[in-house]
């Protein structure tokens, strides 16, 4: 009996979870760029969409219905064929690159044992659908913006892929699902011993999923809209979901590799065991906000809708309270990490998400000279250096004894000092190379 | 094929690799080309080592159409040249015609004249500063500055009943006398504004990314700028202290103190920090005109038939964006025999090829944006 229902979990969860990915995906990005919309209308004294449902909460919807039922356009001089394509190769790359990321201990495809070479690689296939976009529009715009994006993308992944090295390093295996349970039994995250590694990925993850200060693939002030000038309809839905599936992807990396995974804060301290009630906590808050609001809306129906809204994330939070109740949680010993992982995992990522945000709405665009010295005068060198950092501490950790609270910061130490001379050559090497314009 | 005359040097030029170039048409429909600019770049990969901006999208004949218009009838139309500073572009053509005619305005219309064409350089600064940030990719700063350019144009609109194109004076004076609150919604707005430019100052001025996209970019040294015509905030980043407010004071602006910012590299960079010191040097001139606004008529001696006598004047002022001329013949009848406008934007829109050779595309958009040109005003 157990054996048989081993045997269906192994076949249906990792079915039921790609259902669940491919089913949901494209409405979590909608909510995101919601998300995005509010948080920018927000840092610019506005309020965003208003119209559509309350406080523009059916907005995504409304342009998912519009973007499917508008005309589709192909140029009469496109490369029909790849114009077609193109598209699906990027949505595709970022929908397969999520099969292998571990969201909750629960929640997963495949737990591969190359799991982040998997997805690194396969992510880094986007380009393609985004190149061949470019070139078979058969527009100049289109074409600048595919070079521009498979420049920065081969400069980036590179200081991408040597900041992964340093967490890997420190985990030891490259299946997502061990890397964070060897973050639990460090006791540590690794972003807190390896910041600088974290910052590479940050810097370098923005730059990969093409979002400001790094879009100069897509700039629109510059090149109207890069290299999706010429897609419309629904094949610009697609690029559109296969940035923010890429954005998805590179925050879980960087939440599975830095960020503790699906860990809680202080996971092994009993004294923040108290934590275990925040999730409740904060659909509880997001719920009672949802009533509160409730009343104040122009329109029954919207009233309704933010009511029932209010009481569906009290239901989330009864849920994810019910395993801390001592019962339920001797009946069913793996509900707790299963529920509480994949909400600390979603909120970690989101807040990476919401990171990204911040960024794009405060720092205007590089220049693709500028984004190239950034990605190889100053990231890569530094990237390798982070590498050697690690490996030092940890010889002085494994080898010789040294404590984790000696080793990491004297090499986290190090690497910072790298880090300022390097900016400080990059610098001068600026100031002797004046930019004169010449005819 | 008569079109395509190919603007450039026609010698092919050396490029890196011997690889061809491409020709690059951005606009006329092209989001930051500052409305119906066109402009084709020669590129060597990202490198621009061409360019030509082809204009008259937004031709109207405004020339033409006041050989056809009594005085009066022309002024509304010159608020639709620069209409991002429709104020400035009345006053210019009020004070021509009156020039013409040998009349002037009263003092108190002289004042009131200096407060709403400083609240309007004010406003035409704020949005060539969001529309630049924009261009050079920050999204913010737009939006800051269209909050307080609101507040503007609700004093214009309390003023005039208008507040983009607001044909707000009349030849020889005002039509409308100041509301009670004037000076108070002026002070409103000036007091704190101050603070409000440090605030944009605060997301752009040290900013790493802005500094690296703005330093070095587009320069144009002072004896390229004086050859080029340049004039306005353009001309004084490049170090030239030209500003015709001092030079040739008009309206009442010999009364008030104020300081004319100039530059030192003449490069986007510069334009930026000099645009910005004038706004503030506007909110002090506002402040200072505020506190004493003389008593006394709004309208000057002129009659309700302006029959100027047989002659011909130049009356330039310092617009938002640079000398803003009228030159207006007149032969004795009601209308006017010709006018012809010196429009700063054109003007300086043509030192753009010399800006942008050797730098990339994406400075493009830099360098239209530092020039702060409006179709409206170029094409005319």
């Amino acid at each position: 009996m157990h054996a048989v229902i081993q045997y269906l979990i192994s076949i249906w969860v990792p079915l039921v979870c790609a259902l669940v990915i491919v089913g949901v995906l494209p409405l979590v990005t909608g909510y995101i760029v919601l998300m995005e919309r509010k948080v920018m209308a927000d840092m610019q004294a506005r309020l965003g969409p208003m119209r559509v449902g309350p406080h523009g909460l059916l907005q995504p919807i409304a342009d998912a219905v519009k973007l499917l039922i508008k005309e589709d356009i192909i140029p009469d001089e496109a490369d029909k064929a790849i114009f077609w394509i193109a598209p699906l190769i990027s949505v595709t790359a970022g929908m397969l690159a999520m099969s292998a990321l571990a969201i909750g201990p629960w929640f997963q495809i495949a737990d591969l044992n190359v799991g982040l070479l998997f997805i690194v690689g396969i992510s880094a296939l986007g380009i393609f659908g985004i190149v061949l976009g470019g070139w078979s529009s058969n527009s100049h715009y289109s074409l600048l913006g595919a070079l521009r994006s498979a420049a920065q993308l081969v400069s980036y992944e590179t200081a991408a892929g040597m900041a992964v090295v340093g967490a890997l390093l420190l985990a030891g295996t490259l299946s997502t699902r061990e890397i964070v349970t060897a973050q639990g039994d460090y006791g540590t995250w690794f972003i807190f011993a390896a910041p600088v590694g974290f910052f590479i990925y940050v810097v370098a993850s923005i730059a990969e999923t093409n979002r400001a200060p790094f879009d100069l693939p897509e700039a629109e002030s510059e090149l109207v809209a890069g290299y999706m000038t010429e897609y419309s309809g629904f094949r610009w839905a697609l690029y559109f979901l296969a940035e923010y599936t890429n954005m998805v992807v590179v925050a879980s990396i960087a939440t599975t590799l830095f960020l503790g995974g699906w860990l809680r804060p202080f996971a092994g301290t009993p004294a923040f065991n108290f934590l275990d009630y925040f999730p409740s906590a904060l659909m509880i808050f997001v719920g009672a906000y949802c009533l509160y609001r409730a009343p104040k809306q122009p329109v029954k129906v919207q009233q309704l809708f933010m009511m029932v809204l209010g009481l569906a994330f009290f239901g989330v939070a009864l849920i994810l309270a019910a395993p801390l109740i001592g019962r339920v949680n001797d009946m069913l010993p793996g509900l707790k990490p299963g529920l509480h992982g994949a909400f600390w995992f979603l909120l970690k990522v989101g807040s990476y998400i919401y990171l990204f945000m911040w960024l794009r709405f405060t720092f205007p665009r590089y220049r693709f000279d500028q984004l190239m010295r950034l990605g190889w005068q100053f990231l890569i060198p530094l990237s390798i250096v982070n590498v050697m950092g690690i490996g030092l501490a940890l010889v002085l950790h494994r080898q010789w004894g040294w404590s984790h609270w000696t080793a990491f910061p004297l090499t986290t130490a190090l690497t910072l000092l790298v880090a300022g001379w390097l900016g400080w050559a990059g610098e001068k090497k600026d100031k002797e190379h004046v930019f004169v314009g010449e005819s | 094929m008569a079109d395509e005359r190919i603007p450039f040097a026609t010698h092919a030029e050396s490029t890196v690799l011997g690889a061809d170039e491409i020709v690059l048409n951005m606009g006329p429909q092209h989001p930051s080309t500052h409305g119906v600019l066109r402009v084709k770049l020669r590129l060597d990969g990202e490198k621009v080592i061409g360019s030509e901006c082809v204009i008259g999208y937004l031709h109207r004949g405004v020339e033409k159409i006041a050989e056809h218009r009594s005085y009066q009838q022309f002024a509304p139309y010159v608020d639709r040249m620069d209409y991002v500073a429709a104020v400035s572009n009345g006053l210019g053509y009020c004070e021509a015609v009156e020039k013409l005619l040998g009349a002037e305005a009263p003092p108190r219309a002289r004042v009131i004249r200096v407060i709403l064409t400083e609240l309007q350089r004010i406003a035409s600064h704020l949005f060539w500063l969001g529309t630049h940030a924009l261009d050079i990719g920050a999204l913010t700063p737009l939006f800051y500055c269209l909050r307080e350019r609101e507040e503007i144009l609700k004093i214009f609109e309390k003023y005039c009943g208008a507040r983009l194109t607001t044909h707000a004076f009349r030849i020889g004076g005002l039509q409308y006398e100041a509301y009670d609150e004037l000076e108070k919604d002026v002070e409103r707005f000036c007091k704190p504004f101050d603070k409000r430019v440090d605030e944009y100052e605060s997301l752009l001025t040290e900013n790493r990314i802005w500094v690296g996209r703005t330093k070095g970019i587009g320069i144009l040294t002072a004896a390229e700028a004086i050859d080029y015509g340049a004039s306005g905030p353009v001309i004084r980043a490049s170090g030239v202290k030209w500003d015709i407010r001092k030079a040739m004071p008009y309206a009442a602006y010999d009364q008030y103190k104020f300081e004319i910012p100039t530059g030192k590299n003449g490069d986007t960079y510069d334009r930026y920090i000099v645009r910005l010191e004038e706004m503030r040097q506007s909110r002090l001139i506002c402040l200072q005109a505020i506190e004493n606004i003389p008593a006394g008529p709004i309208m000057g001696k002129v009659g309700k038939v302006l029959k100027p006598p047989p002659g011909e004047v130049y009356h330039a002022i310092e617009a938002p964006k640079g000398e803003l001329g009228y030159y207006i013949v007149s032969d004795g009848t009601t209308q006017p025999y010709r006018v012809r406008i010196r429009p700063p934007s054109l003007i300086n829109l043509e030192a753009f090829d010399k800006m942008i050779r050797g730098h990339l595309v994406a400075d493009v958009v830099a360098i239209i944006g530092t020039l702060d040109i409006v179709l409206g005003e170029v094409d005319r």
